[in-house]
């Protein structure tokens, strides 16, 4: 015999390797059982939680919905809830409007591109904590560089009381927010408008289409699906913010800046009331449900128009 | 505009798309004003706070709020006392060295779990395999802030709480639906026929994954690797959550809750150890722009 021969019956497990649904479960289940333990299980326990009184350190009864009873009377919730929505329908629109403009920039043909591109993208790769730090001290009460610049210019007579001031607080972390947020619009948007055949816009120019034109009529649809993704992606992120507040203002100047889930976080730990912490996280599920159905058909418009079947 | 093109249209016809573009239309002043000057505009706005940083990091304590006599804009005698000071009296290099450890525990480990479970997705093709990578997608999408709380508690039943365990195995949480979602859209642009032709031969899946798949698919593990080492870097929430002793911190904890006593800010201080904590990741992105640009948008496109 040259070559071993296959054994007649080859052991449970090898045969179990080999064949198709065996090998799928085998390599599947390290990630499984980590996704199952750790993201569908507290999931579930997060929904629970939300029915019960449990406080850190003791599990809780079932007190059906009397966390979402005191939560609908609770005017402090109803105000996260509302800078939620204000919170991501601005910064939202800023950082779509201001992230397709940059990457239309950079799509153009410019000395040193990759290099802008990198470093356009910094603020998005470093540590948002680390990079709100330098925001918290840029917005400073007393020593801000912004009131400073502005008040030698002579345009204020008194430093921008940036946080103190619900209105200036709330504008001051949306400011915050964009800063971060244009990088990953503006890239992301990039990539797209990049596979974009130039031929297009040219048979257009020669057809007599203004540039204003050429950008309505061709880049905009033709980059609508990715857009799609980009922002339902970005308002998520922005919808769960929680870093950026909890750095800056920590929901204040009184609950003026509270998202929901900086108030989750605030009644949950140092507030110890994990129920009602649970229930608030709970409130933002329809929420995120809403944004990834948008995201899910925004895939399968896009996959629809690369005609791709699967 | 059109008869300028007339001429120049017929010769680049032939040549691809892209050469010269429409960019021969443009004027100086025109792209001065249309495209130079707002990119000016946005590169500084985007990195002046990076500037800030590092100026208020390097700045003597008296000129740091000394308007009056010293431009905030730059330094006169830079210093490296708050450098000294979050080296040597404060346990920032303990957060360092927590925070390193975490990021490469919970990006190899996700790694890990990621390759087989894409693998499987996009290759063994097992029955349900396209519900679960749509799963797989769907749990990319679950965010952190909603899952502390049920996490917090799971952490303190199991004991693990206060401890680097706890971050290292609640990180791949986003990390594998991330890194998967990845790794099968890398796997699937490798030609089956190399697959084939090894089964063929006689290999098992396990070599064919060994020997054919993962050689092609360095580019796609070194994006998977770079971003979800990142995003374990910045990860905040879970690290606030889970840990409350000084000495098993991540630096953006540590940062934040040590650092800011009172109400005296050590603005020098808390700058320097912001740039700080962001140097690592800087750097790693410095090195691989592209794979993190293909990542980031990657996990957008597919």
């Amino acid at each position: 015999m040259a070559r071993p021969q296959r054994p007649q019956r080859a052991s449970l497990l090898s045969r179990i390797a080999e064949s198709r649904n065996g090998a799928g479960l085998i390599y599947m289940l390290p990630a499984a059982a980590f996704l199952l333990c750790f993201l569908t299980y507290p999931l579930g326990l997060g929904v629970w939680l939300g029915f019960t009184d449990a406080r850190i350190g003791r599990p809780g009864q079932f007190i059906g919905l009397e966390n979402y009873i005191w939560l609908g009377r609770d005017p402090v919730f109803w105000l996260s809830v509302f800078n939620t929505m204000v919170y991501t329908l601005i910064a939202s629109v800023l950082k779509f409007a201001l992230g397709l403009w940059l990457a239309l920039i950079l799509n153009q043909h410019l000395p040193a591109k990759s290099f802008f591109r990198a470093i356009v993208l910094l603020p998005w790769v470093v540590p948002t904590v680390l990079s709100a730090l330098a925001f918290w001290w840029i917005f400073d009460s007393q020593f801000s560089i912004i009131s400073y610049v502005l008040l030698e210019i002579g345009l204020i007579e008194q430093p921008i009381n940036f946080l103190g001031d619900p209105t200036n607080a709330r504008l001051s972390v949306i400011a915050a927010n964009v800063w971060r947020g244009i990088p990953f619009v503006a890239i992301c948007l990039l990539a797209g408008l990049q596979t974009i055949p130039q031929s297009l816009n040219e048979a257009a120019a020669l057809d007599g289409a203004t540039s204003w034109q050429r950008f309505t009529k061709i880049t905009l649809p033709l980059l609508t699906p990715i857009i799609a993704v980009v922002m339902t992606f970005s308002v998520l992120f922005t919808f769960t913010d929680f870093q950026l507040i909890y750095v800056l203002t920590r929901g204040g100047p009184v609950n003026a800046t509270h998202l929901m889930a900086t108030l989750s976080f605030q009644r949950a730990i140092p507030g110890g009331q994990l129920g009602e912490g649970a229930a608030i996280a709970v409130a933002m599920i329809p929420f995120l449900l809403a944004a990834i159905l948008f995201s899910f058909f925004g895939l399968q418009r896009r996959r629809w128009q690369q005609g791709g079947g699967d | 505009m059109s008869q300028q093109a007339v001429p120049t249209g017929g010769q680049t016809a032939a040549r691809s798309d892209d050469i010269v573009g429409m960019q021969q239309f443009d004027t100086l002043p025109r792209r001065l004003v249309v495209v130079y000057l707002p990119l000016a505009v946005f590169v500084f706005v985007l990195l002046f706070p990076f500037y800030w940083m590092a100026v208020t990091a390097v700045k003597p304590n008296y000129q740091l709020t000394d308007y009056e006599n010293y431009s905030p804009f730059w330094v006169v005698e830079p210093t490296l006392e708050h450098i000294r000071f979050l080296l040597f009296e404060t346990s920032y290099p303990g957060w360092l060295w927590n925070t390193m450890l975490i990021s490469v525990a919970s990006t190899v480990l996700s790694l890990l779990a990621s390759v087989f479970a894409a693998y499987a997705i996009e290759r063994v093709r097992y029955t349900g395999a396209r519900v679960t990578g749509l799963a797989i997608f769907l749990a990319y999408l679950v965010p952190p802030s909603i899952l502390f709380i049920p996490l917090a508690f799971i952490v303190f039943q199991v004991g693990i709480f206060d401890t680097r365990l706890a971050l290292i195995l609640t990180y791949p949480t986003f990390l594998i639906p991330f890194c998967t979602w990845l790794l099968m859209s890398y796997f699937r642009s490798i030609p089956f026929e190399l697959e084939e032709s090894a089964l063929v031969d006689g290999a098992t899946r396990w070599q064919v994954l060994t020997k054919v798949i993962l050689p092609l698919s360095v580019p796609g593990l070194i994006s998977a690797g770079i971003f979800a080492f990142t995003l374990s870097w910045n990860e905040f929430i879970y690290a606030l959550t889970f840990i409350s002793s000084s000495e098993n911190k991540t630096v953006p904890v540590g940062v934040l809750t040590e650092l800011v006593r009172g109400d005296i800010f050590e603005w020098g201080a808390l700058m320097a150890g912001a740039l700080i904590g962001s140097l690592p990741v800087v750097i790693l992105y410095s090195f691989f722009v592209d794979y993190y640009v293909s990542s980031m948008t990657g996990a957008v496109k597919e």
